[in-house]
């Protein structure tokens, strides 16, 4: 903090720019709430979707998202975890980047990377589920 | 980006030894931040050889007898020695706490005395608090009321509702929690930290205060309240025994509350 160079007063510099009041409650609430969904959805991705289809043909994944189910899943899986990993990656990119305009841009490349990836991700899993 | 090392005028470099009076047999040593501004240069850490026979038990105790009989240049804040009014909070064996609670034989080893951390320094072990001052000015720690109090008497609270603010108020704002805090040091600009958080608290639940709403709206931020990670050092360091990180946890709560 190189706050002795400044003439501010002290609780000028306290106040700052005031309380953002932007919901704060809510983001710890979405960042949170993914992450307890991510649980069972983990669980089910390591040892339903992913250990007993180790090695399986094309066609036998294209069968097992066939299933609305596995689809249904794998899609809320993909979705929460960019989700709950684009929050989380943000709050550390706040945390360790002091400089406010290399913050903005490391945030907004990870919505951008969360947003492409998520999309990307969705896409494939409907393809395999939809198209075949 | 975050600094992990210090900048380079901060480095510490070895200082200066005062050896032991001939004949002491219970010596300890303690090694001691110091820097002078009017000097200027890095700061150094200087060692002190003390006789236990003559030194009271505490930390503060040895600073004392340093001062009065090694080397009266030391600097560092100091008043009650009774752990109330929270003036000789220092980093002693890498824990922040009270030099006039802290017995030095609890410690092993060498003493290391360092200026609570993150902070800039005025002198030695005296660190400058004007930014903490000046947010605890800001969450207005003070009684608010539309209501004005019954003629001729106090404003009044059950046992119960005054039992709330217990753990709260207990706080001598000695501020060993606040800079314990990675939070606060890497945000400490915007985050309040966990002594003005739980002042805040001690507000936001006071039955007698109606302005619970207005605080909790400054408090709505990413930074000023949920800059808490719950990394709970704040609890850990506390030399009054308090909680700051459950104050942080109700205030969040409340939060939650209101939103919902």
């Amino acid at each position: 903090m190189s706050l002795e160079t400044s003439l501010r007063s002290a609780l000028g510099r306290a106040r700052g720019l005031g309380s953002a009041k932007e919901g704060a409650a809510s983001h710890w609430m979405a960042e949170r709430l993914p992450a307890i969904a991510l649980v069972p959805l983990a669980l089910w991705f390591v040892f339903v979707a992913v250990i007993p289809n180790l090695g399986a043909s094309h066609a036998e994944i294209v069968a097992f998202m066939g299933s609305p189910f596995n689809a249904t899943l794998m899609l809320l899986t993909v979705l929460c975890g960019f989700y709950h990993g684009m929050l989380g990656l943000i709050v550390i990119l706040e945390d360790y980047i002091q400089a406010h305009t290399a913050r903005n841009i490391a945030v907004f490349a990870t919505k951008l990377y969360a947003a492409l990836g998520a999309a990307l991700a969705a896409v494939s899993i409907l393809k395999l589920s939809v198209g075949g | 980006m975050v600094e992990f090392m210090l900048p380079p005028n901060s480095r510490i470099k070895p200082g200066k030894t005062f050896p032991a009076p001939e004949g002491a047999t219970n010596v300890r040593t303690f090694k001691i931040y110091r820097w002078d501004p009017e000097e200027g240069g890095n700061p150094r850490m200087d060692t002190f050889m003390v006789d236990m026979d003559t030194c009271g038990p505490m930390v503060l105790d040895a600073l004392i007898k340093i001062k009065n009989e090694i080397d009266p240049t030391l600097t560092f804040r100091r008043s009650c020695r009774e752990g109330i009014c929270g003036s000789c909070s220092m980093n002693i064996d890498t824990n922040n706490t009270l030099a006039c609670l802290k017995p030095i034989a609890d410690i092993k080893g060498d003493v290391v005395i360092t200026p609570l951390p993150h902070l800039p320094v005025v002198k030695d072990l005296v660190p400058d608090l004007t930014h903490i001052y000046a947010q605890y000015a800001s969450i207005e720690p003070w009684l608010k009321s539309d209501t004005p109090p019954p003629p001729n008497a106090e404003r009044l609270q059950s046992p119960e509702e005054r039992a709330v603010l217990d753990g709260m108020w207990e706080c001598i704002l000695c501020f060993c929690c606040t800079t314990s805090c990675p939070s606060y040091w890497w945000n400490g600009d915007r985050y309040l930290g966990p002594a003005v958080l739980m002042q805040a608290a001690r507000w936001v639940f006071d039955s007698r205060d109606e302005a619970a709403g207005e605080r909790l709206d400054q408090l709505d931020d990413p930074f000023r309240l949920f800059r808490c990670h719950t990394i709970m050092n704040c609890t850990a360091t506390c030399p009054k025994g308090l909680n700051p990180g459950r104050a942080i946890g109700q205030l969040k709560i409340k939060m939650f509350q209101r939103a919902g």
